[in-house]
């Protein structure tokens, strides 16, 4: 008989667990009155719109396009990447009127895809992927850019030439960026050496804070990051060491240890594309911008990065945005010293959103997927 | 570089070692209390609601505790008073815990606590510590620590005394061994059942602060991430022992952190399978728990039982 209870519970606990993981958050903006062709946009934020970091960067932009355009918003935070739960969300959003839906994670995208094929008349527009469809596109920035310059930072600034990377999943969006960023470091200073953990999360403020302390613990005075929390800046703070933020300027909430962040400003793309769905003349058409659209950036550097950085940093800065300077520039070599670049090639855009391999510099592996 | 993990490894383990305390102090009355893992995250919630208010640890601290005797209380009042089945009531409790703390917790997303809060758990150091040979490193592991890890071991310290050498702590283990005669012979068996429940939950929210107000220090969803559950079942691999507690937290502190060491140290080993770590060995712990059948490994013999003094 207990035994029997026991059973039940358990099935119960389980089932009451799968329910609490979808709470509903929405609310509606202003309401863009008179409007013909009414618009209403939906979004699919993978964390909480005031974590401080990825999503905060697009739920300002969501913000932007309410304020800009007048449409209203709806928007569903914390919606796991990890199984099919954003269809229901999506569903939702559609049900209550949205025709245009942002989704800001690599990992939606399959379901996304499925969603877009099955309503043709919505618009859809995925963050970071690769599948597409007559009414849905992707859209992405080339945070290597800012990436580099960040690098340029952390190489001045370091002392004893090993820099931590604090990295989320091994997918080649992150690769890129840790690639990107040893470039530069090793621009400036070409002993440095970066290491680099896998924390297999995006958003996981304590476990991203132990990734980094391992990291200084094992002498690294500058941690960078790829994760969507202030974890690594505060683990570098508490140290009294310094670190690269990542999505938005921390600076207020990191004083002690941020010296600048590459950066996303999505605002004038999201109020771009809206305004082509209210005009009618939105296309599927994939995009990747760089720093001279201004989708990605560098944040300012504060007084923890060193004097001589500013200039450095302005003038690549000026050269990657005029198109003089390339990051992925040959010769660039692997880990093991084979050249993977050859001298007066770049890599293409294909090359580069697969790539599967670290730049000499790198000290970490890359699991098998 | 080991000593660097070891101290590490307190860090991580100070959490479940409040747990596994506040966990001992529910079974050794006789109550089975699933709900450790709703009274850390209530505790971790309002202690750093109330240190972003008040930018005083103590108010902080005495919140998280309070808190986690208000969950303690819900749970005490339905089994103590209304005899409710105590797994049913534990579980609710966690469930309960872990929406409240959900739901006040969108709102500090991504604050962090002020940099003159912080300042308050700063580990110490100690000087000519390190110059003491063989055994300063070692020492280091345990008093270069912050004050709340202190007051972890303070706890324990001081529940072990409690417990095996004082009276009323002779009479709380005589509740949860034989509630029927711990009131024959005159216990205030309702009282002592609160109490000890009550404090229970005190320690317990006393261990969620520490992830929110010192281990992360921000809120996050979910920020005890099955810290609850592990000290359950490490109150069982510790016999009820508060001392023994130490030892077992602070090795589950050392799984729970081992992963990027070993990542970081190139060792070709499946990330997911560290990950994975603290909950085998907890798995593997129970069943040594339950094989070693000698009488100091045992669990109070009343647990999980609702006494009904007419029933005697």
């Amino acid at each position: 008989m207990r035994k029997k209870i026991f059973c039940v519970l358990i099935a119960v606990l389980c089932f009451t667990m799968l329910l609490t993981s979808c709470g509903e958050t929405s609310k509606p903006g202003t309401d863009g009155q008179g409007n013909e062709k009414k618009v209403k946009v939906g979004f699919v934020f993978i964390g909480s719109g005031n974590d401080a970091g990825y999503t905060y960067a697009h739920d300002q932009a969501r913000l932007y396009v309410e304020e800009k355009l007048g449409v209203e918003t709806l928007y569903q935070e914390n919606v796991s990447d990890s199984d099919n739960s954003c269809i229901a969300v999506i569903q939702s959003l559609i049900d209550q009127g949205c025709n245009v839906i942002f989704a800001n994670s690599f990992g939606y995208m399959e379901y996304v895809h499925e969603m877009a094929l099955a309503y043709p008349d919505v618009k859809f527009l995925h963050c970071s992927g690769y599948l597409d469809a007559e009414n849905m596109l992707n859209y992405f920035g080339r945070m290597y850019q800012p990436r580099y310059l960040s690098g340029i930072v952390a190489g001045m600034k370091t002392e004893t030439n090993k820099i931590g990377y604090v990295a989320a999943h091994p997918i080649a969006e992150v690769i890129r960026g840790i690639n990107a960023f040893t470039l530069g470091v090793r621009s400036v200073n070409p002993d440095a050496t970066v290491e680099v953990v896998w924390t297999n999360t995006w958003y996981d403020p304590a476990t991203e804070k132990n990734a980094a302390i391992a990291l200084l613990d094992k002498g690294c005075d500058v941690i960078a990051q790829h994760q969507d929390t202030t974890g690594p800046q505060l683990a570098a703070q508490e140290r009294g060491k310094w670190a690269i933020g990542y999505n938005c300027d921390t600076s207020d909430i990191v004083p002690g240890s941020f010296m600048t962040a590459p950066v996303w400003n999505w605002g004038p793309y999201y109020a771009e594309q809206v305004q082509k769905v209210i005009d009618g003349t939105w296309k599927s058409e994939n995009y990747w911008g760089g720093m001279e659209d201004g989708v990605v950036d560098l944040a300012p550097l504060t007084k923890n990065a060193p004097e001589s950085a500013q200039e450095k940093v302005d003038e690549m800065k000026a050269k990657i945005i005029s198109g003089e300077f390339d990051v992925f520039y040959g010769p660039i070599k692997d880990q093991s010293g084979n050249i993977k670049v050859p001298e007066g090639s770049s890599l293409t855009d294909k090359e580069m959103l697969s790539m599967d391999w670290f730049v000499e510099g790198v000290i970490g592996n890359i699991p098998q997927q | 570089m080991l000593i660097l993990f070891l101290k590490s490894a307190v860090i991580a383990g100070t959490p479940l070692l409040f747990a596994i305390l506040g966990a001992m102090f529910n079974e050794r009355v006789g109550n089975l209390n699933l709900g450790i893992e709703g009274m850390m995250l209530l505790g971790a919630v309002a202690g750093f609601q109330a240190a972003i208010y008040s930018n005083n640890p103590f108010i902080a601290l005495l919140f998280a505790m309070i808190f986690g005797s208000l969950g303690a209380l819900i749970y005490a009042f339905l089994t103590v008073t209304l005899r409710t089945n105590q797994v049913v009531t534990g579980l609710t409790l966690t469930i309960f815990g872990t929406g409240l703390a959900r739901f006040h917790g969108q709102k500090l997303m991504g604050m962090v606590l002020p940099e003159d809060f912080s300042r308050h758990f700063k580990p110490l150091s100690i000087p000519f510590l390190h110059e003491i040979p063989v055994l300063g490193p070692f020492l280091s592991i345990f008093l270069e620590q912050d004050l709340f890890v202190y007051l972890g071991f303070v706890s324990a310290i001081l529940s072990g005394i409690y417990l095996f050498k004082t009276r009323p702590g002779l009479n709380l283990r005589a509740v949860g061994e034989s509630t029927a005669s711990a009131d024959a012979s005159g216990i205030n068996v309702t009282l002592y059942k609160y109490i000890h429940i009550l404090l229970g939950g005190a320690l317990c929210g006393l261990g969620g602060a520490y992830l929110s107000l010192v281990y992360v220090p921000s809120w996050q969803e979910n920020i005890t991430s099955g810290r609850g559950w592990i000290a359950v079942a490490l109150v069982i691999f510790t016999s009820w022992n508060p001392y023994k507690a130490i030892g077992g937290a602070i090795l589950f502190g050392g799984l729970d952190i081992l992963g990027f060491r070993i990542q970081s140290l190139n060792i070709p080993v499946n990330q997911y399978f560290l990950r994975m770590m603290p909950y085998l060995a907890t798995i593997i712990v129970i069943i040594i728990g339950s094989i070693r059948k000698s009488s100091r490994h045992t669990p109070p013999k009343d647990l999980g039982n609702p006494y009904f003094r007419e029933e005697r």
